[in-house]
């Protein structure tokens, strides 16, 4: 059992940063280039915290498995990130930020956390601009901003539909200012394979060098995590190819707890599978939900092409079930929403994907509006489906996007395992069960540019800046085990492919622990799972050697590690005999399909430590609510 | 629905820099509808389970953003779509019956690594040259405090879009790398923000981008007609003016 | 003056070199191509300005000395670029889409280029040394505007001037509107107008100084 301080300060919720600020200790100006920090991961996040903690004066070793720290998956973000700056003067406020937040995440977040996430949101519209971002502006120069789901102000700030590319490349200039003072030193292609942990505390990582195969050793006084999130274990999900868990996982077994992993987020507006050589999902900005009205057949069996079906036999269903949000309701009532349509054969030729429908948009503003607002996401569809949504209705169908669990960390983002840090995706903190659209860049770069650099710095205070050599036992312990995992991968020599069994596995997944989850469903798949990985195991075949470049290797790696997740996953699931957000169990709905939240037994974080392969030990850590009260989410 | 296309396919296989390189032929029956890096992956399956080692290609988003997918199919980078980036460019587009060749982007500044791998590192050193506005996190005044007219930041934008992918290296027949920094260069020269570092800016990343080893622009514009978000050439220009003011006003 | 050979030997400095004196170029060859249409005024026309050129000798060899520092800059670039330039990529995919992304004039400049190098060597060997040190002739013709008689008589050297001409105007159709992009004169509103002035000046400098060939060896045919 491990002890979980939650470390939240004492005092009003809007004041606790603030206080908690200032009773930091400090690292002095001369002794901070004395400490070393380790930066897994170059997203938002990571080049966010990489970059600051370069300015404060810290050593950083940054770490990325890219060819360039620009390519981390924050850059296909689409929609926009969210911040209370109020600039529509429509009533907005760091409060209303927090509390949208804090109900979007269906009372499964931590307050402290939660608020000062909606607090630092007006800095980084500030930073990035100063960064020289190019967001949307107004006529007379102000910057724009577009609504989206699960908010009933307009306060996303956005760059067409690329800000998150904007916004990695603001992180990625910052980043590129302190590598050239040499205040950063960066290490491309290499992937953290394992956590070095010294004295209790981390010290070190392991790392394999993608060009050479090489295994090396890299050691500082604190690990930051910020490798982003674990979508990928459904094999296909909108995350990139190369997106995976191993880094958190490997933490994982050497001792961070892993918490709430059975939040995952399906995202509403995706395409559709096209087939079965289909390697991932691609998402549709959510923002399109603004302007797109989303409908299925009303009769079942109805395979008209979509103009000739009247306005009386379409099914407007979010806008029926949901007056007042209609099609900008939550990210997983729109999915499951859909999910259901499909279920009863309402879905577009009887198969998995609905309409998302412009043509009243496109009458209202025009075609011109439609396409400053959405073009180059109405180009991307038109590339990949050949068909023009000007004209013809997109289709769409939920996939895998986002997960809100994580390793668990203190309101200081430190995880269990004193000196590890998590940043972004990767760790649980502010989105509780479910995550609001424009949200995810936002947490990413709080934590990067705002709150890791504070964070590290009180945890220094206490830190001597002695120099951990990487000739310890720990480390070469750590090098051993992983090399001998790279030999019995490559030893096994069986007859499937890895990506057939990262495909079966996904296939599991997503059926059982998908967008609706069941007791007996959960009971099933953890078999299910358990059996696969023996199978992967003694069946999995892995080409190439250990010292080359071998993306084989890599890609078995990660499996290995999902098939440990995704049971994992599952576990949780199964524990959490409730609904809540993304997580739906069959078991606990109304009358008519709506989730069941059991706050006296389940306001609480599971926090998951690892044993041995499937066996894990529950650690809760409870969910005091100060200053908001439980409600039943309703976007009726 | 699900009728497939034939195509013969061409594929550059080299072990490493410094291997000899030579195509390998693969007759393939794929979907009209798959992307042609997912047909990769349908080679590299087969080659897999028959135990035979993949054939290395990089690839990360596949929604055309993130800028790490590069192959050149019949002598065009991305393909022969327009604005698209390989992961985007889909197997409808080719004919049944039709030849392919898939080689990797060639330019001496991109060494290459295995296969259809090139080393790409040459911008990130031209971006860390000075590709950034030179402040601190935390010193940022109120982000409405400078306002900036819609013409000019949409114009800054359709520069920032670059996913600095090597396209146009690829594309110049002197490998030159003119639009990429061209479009780093433009989106700080057009903002208020950039203007401080303006000319020392453009100064230190032309430097860093003769020091990469890329060739010069003979504005041929191959760069623009291959680069697959549009980037346009006017930021090359833009960059030689604000290079030539940086010679003439320079202490 | 360091920092000035500093900037201009960079990537971008060597192309400034080329567009300004390639621009100077142009404005030489506009000069040479309105003297040369004298020639179709008439013979006393034509020699009487060339005997004006004369009478400011000192003057027109200054402008020459200029003109061929003008040109040796522009060669010793354009070769040393070209040198670079194909360092930088010497390699070649097994399909060629170049003629899909840009246009043959622009990827010929090195061609043209070369090959109106090699014609300014034979056209100083030949009409400027004879205008300047040859003996003229003396048989009563105009003597200047005789020297262009008997040379375009031959055939072959009619038929090389008029295809080097083609070239140079393939070589001006690029030349122009690049020296501006060069320069980074680039407007939305003016650059398709510097589009088509180039394109006019390539046709007309081409046309014009091609047709002088053809007319004096027809014209030769004509008077046998």
């Amino acid at each position: 059992m491990v002890k979980l301080n939650s470390n939240i300060p004492e005092g009003n919720l809007a004041e606790k940063w603030t206080n908690h600020k200032f009773k930091m200790k400090l690292v002095n100006p001369a002794n901070k280039r004395k400490f070393d920090v380790i930066v897994v991961g170059t997203g938002l996040a990571g080049a966010g915290a990489a970059a600051t903690l370069g300015e404060l004066g810290y050593k950083v070793k940054a770490f990325t498995y890219h060819d360039s720290s620009r390519r981390a998956h924050s850059i296909a973000a689409q929609g926009g990130i969210n911040a209370a700056k109020d600039y529509q003067n429509d009533g907005d406020s760091v409060y209303r930020l927090f509390y949208d937040t804090i109900k979007g995440g269906d009372f499964r977040s931590r307050e402290a956390n939660t608020y000062r996430l909606a607090e630092v949101s007006n800095n980084i519209i500030d930073q990035c601009v100063a960064q020289g971002v190019p967001f949307a502006r107004e006529y007379g120069g102000t910057l724009a901003n577009r609504s989206f789901g699960g908010a009933q102000v307009s306060r996303t700030f956005y760059a067409r539909g690329e800000t998150g590319q904007q916004l990695l490349l603001g992180a990625y200039s910052s980043l590129n200012r302190q590598i050239k003072l040499g205040n950063v030193k960066i290490h491309h292609r290499r992937e953290m394979l394992d956590l070095v942990i010294v004295d209790g505390k981390a010290k070190g990582i392991i790392v394999r060098n993608l060009l050479t195969g090489e295994i090396e050793r890299y050691s500082a006084q604190a690990v930051v995590l910020a490798t982003g999130g674990y979508s990928n274990v459904f094999f296909l999900s909108t995350n990139a190819m190369n997106s995976n868990a191993t880094a958190a996982w490997r933490a994982h077994k050497k001792g961070a707890t892993f918490a709430n992993p059975c939040y995952t987020q399906i995202h509403p507006t995706c395409l559709p599978v096209h087939g079965e050589g289909q390697s991932k999902l691609v998402l549709m900005s959510e923002s399109l939900r603004n302007d797109g009205r989303i409908w299925v057949p009303d009769k079942v069996g109805d395979h008209r092409p979509p103009s000739e079906i009247p306005e009386d036999e379409r099914d407007y269903y979010l806008e029926r079930r949901y007056p007042s949000f209609g099609n900008l309701a939550p990210r997983d009532i729109s999915s499951r929403s859909a999910k259901y349509a499909c279920d009863d054969g309402k879905g577009i030729n009887g198969g998995r994907a609905v309409y998302l429908d412009f043509a009243d948009a496109i009458k209202r503003l025009g075609e011109q509006t439609i396409k400053e607002r959405y073009g180059n996401l109405f180009e991307m569809y038109e590339n990949i489906t050949g068909e023009n949504p000007y004209k013809v209705p997109m289709k769409i169908y939920p996939a895998p996007h986002y997960t809100m669990g994580g390793l668990w960390v203190d309101y200081n983002l430190m995880s269990n395992v004193p000196g590890l840090f998590v940043a972004g995706e990767a760790n649980f903190s502010d989105h509780g069960a479910n995550r609001l659209g424009a949200s995810a860049l936002m947490q990413g770069l709080a934590d990067g540019y705002f709150i890791i650099p504070y964070s590290i710095g009180n945890y220094f205070g206490s830190e001597k800046p002695d120099k951990v050599d990487t000739d310890r036992s720990e480390f070469k312990e750590a090098e051993e085990n992983i090399k001998e995992i790279t030999n019995k991968l490559l030893s096994i020599n069986g007859k499937q492919t890895v990506d057939e069994i990262h495909k079966k596995l996904g296939e599991l997944l997503i059926d059982k622990v998908g967008m609706s989850r069941s007791e007996q469903g959960l009971k099933q798949v953890i078999k299910d799972i358990k059996a696969l990985r023996e199978e992967f195991w003694k069946d999995v075949k892995v080409t190439g050697k250990a010292d080359e470049l071998n993306q084989n290797l890599e890609r078995a790696g990660r499996v290995a590690d999902f098939l440990e997740l995704g049971e994992l996953m599952a576990v949780d699931a199964l524990n959490r005999d409730e609904s809540c957000g993304a997580h739906f169990r069959e078991e606990h709905q109304t009358e008519d399909g709506e989730a069941v939240r059991n706050d006296e037994e389940f306001a609480y974080v599971a926090a998951w430590e690892y044993i041995k392969p499937g066996e894990w030990e529950l650690n809760k850590e409870n969910l005091e609510f100060e200053f908001v009260k439980f409600a039943t989410r309703s976007y009726k | 629905m699900d009728e497939k296309i034939n195509l013969t396919l061409n594929i550059w296989r080299q072990e490493s820099a410094n291997a000899k390189g030579d195509f390998e032929q693969f007759k393939v029956s794929v979907s009209p509808h798959a992307s042609i890096l997912e047909m990769l992956d349908e080679i590299n399956n087969n080659l897999e389970r028959e135990g035979k080692i993949p054939i290395a290609f990089e690839s990360d988003c596949r929604e055309g953003i993130c800028g790490t997918c590069g192959l050149v199919v019949n002598g065009h980078p991305h393909g022969p779509i327009p604005k698209q980036a390989t992961c985007q460019l889909h197997m409808r587009n080719f004919k049944d019956g039709e030849t392919l060749y898939i080689e990797p982007f060639r330019a001496t500044p991109f060494k290459l690594i295995k296969d259809l791998i090139v080393d790409r590192s040459g911008f990130d050193s031209i971006q860390q040259a000075g590709g950034y506005i030179s402040f601190n996190t935390g010193s940022a005044p109120d982000a409405n405090n400078i306002p900036i007219s819609k013409q000019i930041a949409n114009l800054a934008l359709d520069a920032a879009e670059c996913i600095g992918c090597g396209a146009c290296v690829a594309a110049c027949k002197n490998s030159s790398a003119m639009l990429f920094v061209g479009a780093k260069v433009s989106q700080f020269a057009l903002l208020p923000q950039g203007q401080p570092e303006r000319y020392d800016r453009v100064e230190k990343m032309v430097i860093a981008m003769d020091e990469a080893g890329f060739g010069s622009c003979t504005n041929t514009y191959a760069c623009e007609a291959e680069c697959p978000k549009g980037i346009s050439v006017s930021n090359i220009a833009r960059m030689n003016r604000d290079y030539l003011k940086s010679t003439l006003i320079s202490k | 003056m360091g920092w000035l050979s500093e900037r201009l030997s960079s990537s971008i400095g060597k192309k400034i070199i080329m567009a300004l004196t390639g621009l100077l170029l142009i404005l030489f060859l506009i000069i040479h191509l309105l003297n040369n249409l004298l020639l179709y005024v008439g013979p006393e026309m034509f020699n009487e300005n060339v005997a004006r050129l004369e009478a400011i000798k000192p003057l027109v060899r200054v402008i020459e000395i200029a003109l061929a520092l003008l040109f040796a800059l522009h060669i010793f670039n354009a070769l040393k670029l070209w040198y670079e330039n194909k360092k930088a990529n010497p390699n070649k995919y097994a399909v060629d889409a170049s003629s899909e992304n840009s246009t043959v004039f622009s990827r010929s400049m090195v061609i043209t280029g070369v090959t109106i190098g090699i014609f300014l060597v034979i056209h100083l060997a030949t009409f400027w040394r004879t205008f300047n040190f040859g003996a003229h002739p003396t048989d009563g013709r105009h003597p200047f505007y005789a020297i262009i008689q008997d040379a375009f008589a031959n055939p072959f050297i009619a038929l090389f001037y008029f295809i080097v001409m083609i070239v140079l105007g393939f070589h001006l159709k690029h030349a122009f509107q690049s020296a501006f992009q060069t320069m980074g004169w680039r407007h939305p509103k003016y650059t398709p107008i510097v589009e088509k002035i180039g394109t006019a000046i390539a046709i007309i400098m081409a046309v014009g100084f091609a047709s002088i060939p053809i007319f004096f060896y027809i014209s030769s045919l004509g008077g046998k």
